[in-house]
């Protein structure tokens, strides 16, 4: 613990902290362009300069380490004068076209040029200025304005892993770019948009929409993958216009992906606004009385093991616990989240988990992948594991398709019996897994849908178990990554076939054979509604999607960002996420359509307002009370014995950029796909 | 004056001739196991020499696939160094320093000299693709000047006659003796030598060869 | 004056062969394999004892770069680069040593790496010197072959091999860390310090960085001893030196000398005095471009060495002595200068990419006088904000000639602008 003086004040620092945090710890904030907490240190703005005794230049506090007896001074006018001079280097070149600039209003230049800015510019030599770079269909650039911190170079080359940006040229011609005009080819580009303390990298779908002061900003959560990351919301009347990351050191740190922040125009597009009903074949505009009225109608005299309902993957915890009660009003034990058919149950917990928590990635020593795709399944995910990888810690094996993940790995082929091979300890590989002291697997959602779903999971459990994954309470390597963000609060809730009742697969055949006749579709999409037969079907939800496409009545719910609601991420964290503007229309939030369908239906549900639902939540689910946080699950026996078939393992999303209804809906989407072609899991090619 | 962030002009497929496979081969040799992106300078060199003295955006995109380095990687490389060039450049390119040890010995009627007999100036190239002239910073001959280097080597000592001379010789497909113009053997006083004078084994007369300046 | 049997590069000026024959004759790889017996630390202490200084420029203490190499051996190798990155405007010392003395390079390696424990050298020729670089390789394939310099190295036991690595045309190169990037295949972009290149270095090994001059005069002073060194010159300012003498003198020239000798007195012995007589002189810049340039009256009594020509408001830096006649421009010599230092910033730090662009801009307006006399004290305040501010040291050498015009040749400044508004009245009018 290194002891010194800053500013005259005698303070004591963790060993390995840099000046510029030695000083942030005692309430001294150094200005700077290029230093980012979570990139690699470049030193070059040279804004954040800070006096110490007996060095007679100031020195680059973002750089040197705290050491013993350092005296260091921030505020003396040598500083200060360092300082001023820095930002009159940065501020010849820069144009002053703030009142254009998007970054206006939260630009790093700007706020620091108030403390250390000149009242005129000194500099009567022409500006610079430089070409506009392509970046792709999401970051603009303005490239005069870039100050050359290399912030953007850093993340691509060493947290999106994409060494894909660069700095060309030299001295005042010093160019960031891409050279060969490419977009960047990273799910999480979008984040030197957030990186870039100045306009040069600005997000292209937001050009010109809106000042920051205009908008209101909304704490929330992101339903694009499973992982639950902290976003902000920021609306300007009933307008999502975007979408930021927060910091939660837990899940995302401070990252999001390209899906999570762009995909937010499709919110505005393909939207139920109304209630439908379906007359002579077609759809019709209708009142919320006469919807529900159809149902009843339609409901009257079936029984209850006629009766299904299956629950999508952006739906919150709160409908989905609604929807069950309800069903278990009307007798029908014939329920499923698991739109994809995944082989997992609905306990224990610890089986659908991502038990070592996503910041345990952070700790492992050794991962075995399992039919996913990380990069494109939870692409903030992959980023950790990106990070650990780097860190030389970390050993990394895939069974599955291989895929460019942005860190090595060793194949272990597609077909997935090559986990009874670990097992046996037939492969190099699973000595790695037992010498490690963290080892962990993830097992993602394409081997569960197999028809040996399964008898994979149970493979992978014994893995977890031989080769020393689960350490009691110390630790447990076993993980579930899902891809919905809705299936783990399902899951939670129980919402899967109760005694004799069918799953996804059942009810579909069913409707097929005509053996169910009314089907619930709340907010379910991803399922074959060719296979709905001649089941009448009830569709709750946002988007005028597949489900919408094939509904009997149409019941408009509202999106993630027009609802308060609970979210359950892949871990098992329990997340609220909050109202950021209205829904459109007629449409409404879904907790409260549901009261309102069972009062219809003569079996209303004991909740009059949101919180009576919470308490249900919280009656159906303990973990429903820990919020922010992971209740670890406690390890048991789940999957099933069974033969796994050599049949190879197969990707788990086809497009990165068409996952839901909301990305489908999305105008920046469609231009990603453009960008990068049909197929994005196919863009980053094979490995190796 | 034109940046050097531009990007590389678009060229046929490169490949590195079996003798340059080799040769780069050699360089990689020479740094340890896995450092092999150290040999990027040379094979750049090599490349350039092989690609009519420039280097194509294939030229750019066969290195980084051969040394397994990031293209961006590549790029940042050669649009740093000025000896690698982007665009096509005359067969003989002549470049005279301008730095100031040259400039005090009369660079700007070399330059004059370049321009009165090719009809260009500094970043120029001459119709036929001949010769391109530029400006160089110091190249580090700086009691030899005014200097000039053409492809691999240094011309010195030079007036503008000199200079006419070499470019001459040049365009006829001779090769001009390099080195100091003006007699001298190396960087000795050209008025007799002040020192060594006495060393053994060393012939006295050898400091005349400079003779006349 | 230096006795030319105190002379350590005998063929400076290549009269004789640079070949391991010649070199041979002339003393060089005589019983290296006994200095190599003497052992790491006495390789060391005799270099320590000669006072040697960095010949590149700053002029650190060599031995005492040397000892903060590792002294346990660890996994990780170490190696000593061979800065032959010559560029500063002025200087082409190196250029002789490769091309004429190349043998005493591939020696001091040896003994350089024995003393520092390392096995591999690496010697960073700028790419302009492609017959250096040529030279230099024949010089080591010979030695290779002899078994001088390879698995067993002079039949000493001790394992050496070097390479040479030519660069591309960067004068930041020759900033050591810089010099590690580029041999590590990146641009030449100086690295932050700490970590130091002794902990540090070269594929993140500890690496020792040193001038070819400095290295090259190593065996001499093993052979001769280290008090022979420092016998030469003044106390902190020892030994002999390559002075390179160029610009308005008759016979430009590059010299060995000693340490400290008056700077007058090399110019009229070794290059035939300043052009049109000792009076015709103007100025001086002393140590290569990025030294501030030194009027007539300081000129007369300096002596060429560290101390003296820091207590001259100047440097010795690579001893690069570059004379103005009363003919010269000097401000248009120093906004050449200024536009070669905005050509060689590596655009990573903000004071010197964007400074040196400002500072060339102005200059090339004073130069005609088209400025106010206020941007006198701007550009010298813009200097001050380049100074001291950056990682490296090129954002001071674009200050410091500046600084010096400035400090010495104000009237001039000012003439000048009023010369140019005058003309411009004169126009109006």
């Amino acid at each position: 613990m290194p002891r010194l003086t800053i500013d005259g004040q005698e303070v004591e620092v963790p060993a390995g902290l840099t000046l510029l945090q030695a000083c942030e710890s005692v309430g001294i904030e150094i200005p700077r362009f290029c230093y980012h907490e979570r990139l690699a240190i470049a030193g070059n703005c040279r804004m954040c300069l800070v006096g110490m005794q007996g060095s007679p230049k100031p020195i680059a506090s973002c750089a040197m380490p705290a050491a013993d007896g350092m005296v260091v001074q921030t505020n003396t006018p040598k500083v200060h004068a360092a300082r001023k001079g820095v930002m009159e280097f940065l501020l010849i070149n820069h144009p002053l076209d703030c009142p254009i600039c998007d970054q206006g209003g939260e630009c790093d230049l700007q706020d620091q040029a108030l403390y250390y800015g000149f009242d005129r510019g000194r500099y009567h030599e022409n500006k610079r200025a430089v070409s506009e770079k392509n970046f792709g269909p999401l970051v603009k650039t303005f490239m005069t304005r870039c100050i050359h911190c290399t912030r953007c170079i850093r993340f691509a080359q060493d947290v999106a892993g994409v060494p894909e940006l660069g700095a060309t040229g030299r001295g005042e011609d010093m160019e960031v770019t891409t050279y060969v005009r490419k977009a960047l080819s990273s799910e999480l580009s979008g984040n030197i948009i957030d990186l870039c303390p100045v306009g040069a990298l600005t997000s292209k779908p937001y050009a010109f929409v809106a000042r920051p002061w205009e908008l209101s900003k909304t704490e929330s959560i992101d339903v694009m993958d499973a992982l639950g990351c902290n976003i902000r919301i920021d609306a300007r009347s009933s307008e999502v216009l975007r979408v930021l990351p927060r910091v939660n050191e837990d899940v995302n740190e401070e990252w999001i992906s390209d899906k999570t922040r762009f995909s937010c125009d499709g919110l505005r597009r393909q939207r139920l606004d109304r209630p439908y009903v379906r007359e002579d074949g077609k759809l019709r505009p209708a009142t919320w009385n006469e919807a529900f009225a159809r149902i009843d109608a339609k409901l009257k005299g079936v029984a209850g093991e006629r009766i299904a309902a299956i629950a999508g993957d952006l739906v919150c915890a709160e409908s989905m616990l609604l929807l069950k009660r309800l069903m278990e009003g009307l007798g029908s034990p014939n329920i499923d989240c698991r739109q994809d058919g995944a082989a997992l149950p609905a306990g224990p917990r610890s089986a659908y988990l991502f038990n070592s928590r996503i910041a345990g990635i952070d700790k492992a020593d050794a991962l075995l992948l399992i039919g996913t795709n990380p990069r494109l399944e939870a692409s903030v995910l992959n980023a950790r594991v990106r990070k650990r990888w780097r860190s030389g810690e970390l050993k990394v094996a895939l069974i599955g398709p291989a895929g460019e993940l942005t860190y090595e790995y060793e194949h272990l082929g597609e077909d997935p019996r090559a986990l009874d091979a670990l097992v046996a300890g037939e492969h190099a590989f699973s000595q790695v897994l037992r010498d490690a002291e963290r080892p962990m697997l993830i097992l993602g959602q394409a081997p569960l849908t197999r028809p040996d779903g399964a008898a994979i999971l149970a493979a992978a459990r014994r893995l977890a178990d031989e080769t020393g994954m689960i350490l009691g309470t110390r630790w447990n390597g076993f993980n579930i990554l899902h891809t919905a963000a809705a299936r783990v609060a399902g899951l939670d809730l129980g919402f899967v076939p109760g005694q004799g009742g069918r799953d996804v697969e059942g009810i579909l055949s069913g409707a097929q054979a005509g053996e169910i006749d009314v089907v619930y579709l709340l907010g379910a999409d991803e399922i074959d509604t060719g296979r709905l037969g001649n089941a009448f079907v009830v569709y709750q939800g946002h988007h005028g999607d597949a489900g919408a496409h094939r509904a009997d009545v149409i019941l408009p719910g509202a999106a993630y960002t027009e609802k308060d609601a609970t979210w359950v991420n892949t871990e098992g964290r329990v997340q609220r996420g909050f109202f950021a503007c209205l829904p459109p229309g007629q449409a409404r939030e879904d907790w409260a359509i549901l009261r309102a369908l069972s009062e219809v239906l003569g079996r209303p549900l004991p909740v009059t307002t949101l919180a009576d639902v919470r308490a249900l939540l919280l009656e159906a689910a303990p973990t429903f009370g820990t919020l922010d946080a992971v209740v670890p699950a406690a390890w048991g026996e789940f999957g099933e014995a069974g033969a796994i078939d050599a049949a190879p393992l197969l990707p788990a999303i086809d497009n990165y950029y068409l996952t839901n209804a909301v990305c489908r809906a999305s105008v920046t989407m469609a231009k990603c796909v453009a960008t990068f072609g049909d197929d994005a899991s196919m863009k980053t090619g094979t490995h190796g | 004056m034109s940046s050097r962030a531009e990007i590389a002009v678009s060229g046929p497929p490169f490949a590195f001739t079996e003798e340059n496979l080799a040769e780069a081969e050699r360089h990689i040799a020479k740094y340890p196991d896995g450092r092999q992106a150290s040999a990027l300078l040379p094979l750049l060199h090599l490349a350039q020499r092989q690609n009519a003295g420039f280097l194509t955006l294939q030229a750019l995109d066969y290195i980084a696939a051969f040394l397994q380095m990031a293209p961006i990687r590549v790029y940042e490389v050669a649009t740093f160094y000025t000896m690698f060039k982007l665009h096509p450049m005359g067969r003989h390119h002549v470049e005279v320093c301008t730095n100031v040890p040259c400039w005090l010995r009369g660079s700007d009627d070399i330059l004059a000299a370049c321009r009165q007999k090719l009809g260009i100036g500094p970043g120029e190239t001459t119709a036929d693709g001949m010769f391109t002239v530029s400006e160089a910073e110091c190249l580090g001959a700086c009691v030899n000047a005014p200097m000039m280097q053409i492809g691999d080597d240094y011309y010195e000592d030079l007036t503008p006659e000199t200079t006419v001379a070499i470019i001459e010789a040049l365009a006829r497909g001779e090769t001009p003796k390099p080195g100091s113009q003006s007699g001298r053997r190396g960087a000795e006083p050209a008025g007799g030598l002040t020192s060594l004078t006495s060393m053994p084994g060393e012939p006295a007369e050898a400091g005349k060869s400079g003779g006349e300046a | 004056m230096l006795k030319d049997q105190d002379r350590i590069f005998t063929n400076l000026y290549g009269f004789g062969e640079p070949g391991v024959k010649g070199a041979q004759a002339r003393g060089d790889w005589d019983n290296t394999k006994d200095l190599l017996a003497r052992g790491r630390m006495a390789i060391q202490d005799e270099v320590r004892k000669s006072g040697l200084r960095g010949r590149g420029g700053a002029g650190f203490v060599t031995g005492m770069k040397w000892s903060f190499m590792p002294k346990e051996a660890s996994d990780r190798p170490h190696y000593l680069v061979v800065n032959a990155d010559e560029g500063e405007p002025g200087t082409c010392k190196d250029r002789e040593i490769m091309r004429h003395e190349p043998h005493k390079l591939v020696e001091g390696c040896l003994l350089a790496c024995a003393a520092m424990g390392a096995h591999t050298a690496y010697v960073y020729v700028r790419g302009e010197f492609y017959r250096e670089a040529q030279a230099l390789e024949a010089a080591i394939d010979q030695a290779r072959e002899a078994g001088l310099i390879g698995p067993d190295a002079c039949g000493s036991g001790w394992a050496f091999d070097m390479h040479v690595h030519r660069g591309a045309g960067a004068y930041i190169c020759g900033e050591e860390t810089a010099l590690i990037e580029s041999i590590e295949g990146k641009k030449g972009q100086p690295r932050l310090k700490p970590p130091f290149p002794a902990n540090v270095g070269l594929f993140g090994c500890p690496t020792t960085v040193n001038n070819v001059e400095t290295i090259a005069v190593v065996p001499t002073i093993m052979r001769r001893g280290g008090d022979w060194f420092a016998g030469i010159g003044r106390p902190k300012n020892t030994g002999t030196k390559l002075f390179n003498i160029s610009g308005h003198v008759n016979n430009p020239c590059t010299v060995e000398e000693e340490m400290g000798i008056p700077l007058k007195e090399l110019i009229e012995r070794h290059a035939g005095g300043v052009r049109g007589g000792w009076n015709n002189l103007l100025a001086i810049i002393p140590g290569g471009a990025s030294v501030p340039a030194m009027p007539k009256a300081v000129c007369e009594t300096v002596r060429m060495d560290y101390d003296g020509l820091q207590q001259a408001k100047s440097g010795l830096g690579t001893a690069a002595v570059i004379v103005m006649d009363k003919s010269a421009d000097l401000v248009r010599a120093i906004t050449r200068f200024s536009r070669f230092y905005k050509h060689e910033s590596c655009g990573q730090c903000t004071p010197c990419r964007e400074g040196t662009g400002w500072l060339w801009r102005v200059m090339q307006r004073l130069s005609e006088g088209r400025a106010r006399v206020e941007e006198i004290d701007l550009l010298d305040q813009v200097t001050r904000q380049i100074e001291g501010h950056t990682i490296c040291a090129l954002g001071d050498a674009a200050a410091w000639p500046i600084q010096g015009l400035i400090r010495n040749f104000r009237p001039e400044l000012e003439r000048r602008i009023a010369e140019y508004q005058a003309s411009q009245s004169k126009q109006a009018a």
